[in-house]
């Protein structure tokens, strides 16, 4: 691990300079501030049962689906298309390494972006003097989700990437991916199609793995070491494919 | 104790789903010297390289660098290697400073000696007035020269160059030509080439594979003996030339007229001669053909270039294989 922290400020370094990162970084704010404006007109309009934090996360699968693609499609496809891979493997440096240089530096500034949104909720608790909109819970639970989710998330987008040369590929491949987690298994676990005793297993495992009911778990301030663990062990999951997947081609390149 | 070789490369096999890339290749570079390494397109140069940098794995066979072997031990070696690949790949997006700096924080240089370290590799290379632009829009000699630069940043033991010169005018190559002589002695350099004067000039010993295998090796006068074997003179003579060929016997019998071209209007002809002696003919040539039998007009030795004996070698390597797929 050497290298580790000489690798993370190039990374943070050349995902500043991208063109991409101020891209995902737009369109993510005039999202999320779109949102948030609508929240706030609906509450002004008729009161409300829950606080506007947890609407506010009710929407973040939306900015993942996009933004998590563009932050990491570039990490290693890019490297790969242009053979800089060859000069970097070629130093003393470890795969290893490598994808765990480009995963924390995109993982940082995915929780650099999101951290930013935290903005919003400080104007309206400025602006509006009053600190009933501001349930500290279900805000500190929100950012608390994006924080583990984001782990996972930013892993199979850096997975993605390593298996392909291609950019647009990655991100398709990383969007995809990240669809299938969170509405695939939350359709799995509506259907009727795992209701036979057989298949019970399988509806126990669809049931924890379940993105949505992880997230208002947490938003309602119940964190659960089981969902925790969830996110820990797919992360670790993803990035030793990552890595095997940069050795593999390695091997047949 | 004996000096260990830098580079040691004993029977390795690369092969990538059914096909050999590299077949069987065993040689050894000494410390200080410059090899190149010629061949074909398709003939494994690359793959030798990239499975000498530790950056592929080989099949079977091994490979030691400074006696470090590059199997087991890849983070050592790499350490005493300065790689730069074919097409010199480098990020577009950086200026020329900051990749040298990273690139000498990967290569494991202290902190404080990098400064002065990439103010002399851009010193060397000439790269000083573009050490703040990016490298994207520098020129190809440019973005040459910073591999080049990127290669001899950490002063390793060896440095391993796939085609520095591909894509450069005749000024910039002979630029890079004597940036690379300039190493000789110093450090261990292997270059490979399809520019075959370049090759000639600037390295001490020339290997050349041809389909996986070492069709020929040493320095290029020893090749230019061994593959070819022969030497040729061309003279421009006038006179009867039924008489020619008793005259030749009787000076060398393996003397031999192999083309003869029409008189001009001097009635002089073109005649190309070609001996398996070594020695020198010229004088005796001259003796022999004195007037009044004939005129001689000019006499010159040819000298084979390195292309003649690359085509040679490969041209052989190509009967031997084509002979061994006939026996079976």
């Amino acid at each position: 691990m050497k290298h580790f922290f000489t690798l993370l400020s190039h990374e943070i370094r050349m995902l500043l300079v991208s063109a991409g990162t101020y891209l995902a970084a737009m369109f993510f704010f005039a999202f999320m501030g779109f949102i948030f404006t609508s929240i706030l007109e609906s509450y002004s309009k008729a009161p409300q049962e829950v606080s506007p934090a947890q609407f506010f996360f009710q929407f973040f699968w939306f900015p993942v689906l996009f933004m998590v693609p563009m932050l990491t499609m570039k990490c290693l496809a890019e490297e790969r298309r242009l053979g800089t891979i060859e000069t970097l493997l070629t130093t003393p440096v470890t795969t290893t390494e490598v994808v765990l240089g480009k995963y924390t530096a995109a993982y940082l500034l995915y929780l650099t972006l999101w951290g930013a949104t935290a903005a919003f909720f400080f104007i309206l608790k400025r602006f509006s003097g009053d600190v009933r909109f501001l349930d500290p819970g279900p805000l500190i639970g929100g950012y608390l989700f994006i924080a583990v989710s984001g782990l996972l998330f930013i892993a199979l987008g850096v997975f993605a990437s390593s298996l392909s040369r291609n950019q647009a590929v990655a991100a398709i491949l990383c969007a995809s991916m990240i669809f299938a987690l969170m509405f695939g298994l939350s359709w799995l676990g509506g259907s009727s199609a795992l209701n036979r005793e057989v298949l019970q297993p399988v509806r126990v495992a669809v049931d924890y793995a379940q993105v949505f009911t992880h997230r208002d778990d947490f938003a309602r301030g119940i964190v659960d070491t089981r969902q925790l663990l969830f996110y820990l062990s797919g992360t670790v999951l993803a990035l030793i494919f990552s890595i095997l997947g940069v050795e593999a081609k390695l091997l047949h390149s | 104790m004996p000096e260990t070789p830098a580079i040691e490369v004993a029977h390795l096999v690369k092969s990538y789903a059914g096909v050999t890339a590299v077949n069987d290749i065993t040689f050894r570079v000494g410390r200080g010297e410059i090899l190149g390494f010629l061949g074909p397109n398709g003939a494994g140069k690359s793959t030798t390289m990239r499975i000498l940098t530790g950056y592929l794995p080989a099949t079977s066979g091994c490979v030691h660098i400074c006696g470090v072997p590059v199997a087991s031990q890849p983070n050592e070696a790499k350490r005493h290697i300065g790689y730069m690949p074919e097409n010199n790949p480098l990020p577009e997006d950086m200026r020329v400073s900051e990749y040298l700096y990273f690139r000498g924080r990967l290569k494991e240089i202290a902190r404080r000696q990098l400064g002065p370290r990439i103010d002399e590799v851009l010193e060397l290379c000439d790269l000083k007035r573009v050490r703040h632009k990016i490298i994207g829009q520098l020129s190809k000699g440019f973005r040459q020269r910073v591999g080049i630069a990127e290669a001899i940043l950490a002063e390793p033991p060896v440095i391993i160059m796939d085609e520095p010169t591909i894509g450069l005018d005749p000024h910039q190559i002979l630029i890079v030509r004597d940036l690379i002589a300039s190493l000789r002695g110093r450090m261990t350099v292997i270059i490979s080439s399809h520019i075959l004067p370049e090759i000639e000039m600037t390295c001490d010993r020339v290997l050349i594979i041809n389909q996986g295998r070492v069709v020929a090796q040493g320095t290029p006068a020893d090749l230019r003996r061994e593959v070819l074997g022969h030497s040729t003179y061309q003279l421009e003579l006038a006179g009867d030339l039924s008489t020619l060929p008793p005259v030749l016997a009787a000076l060398e019998p393996t003397l031999q007229i192999r083309t003869q071209g029409e008189p001009d209007a001097d009635g002089f002809r073109r005649i190309t001669l070609t001996t398996e002696r070594d020695a020198e003919l010229g004088e005796p040539l001259l003796r022999a053909l004195a007037p009044p039998a004939f005129r001689l007009r000019a006499l010159s030795r040819a000298h084979p270039t390195l292309e003649d004996v690359f085509l040679a070698a490969t041209r052989r390597s190509w009967d031997v294989t084509t002979a061994e797929l006939r026996k079976k």
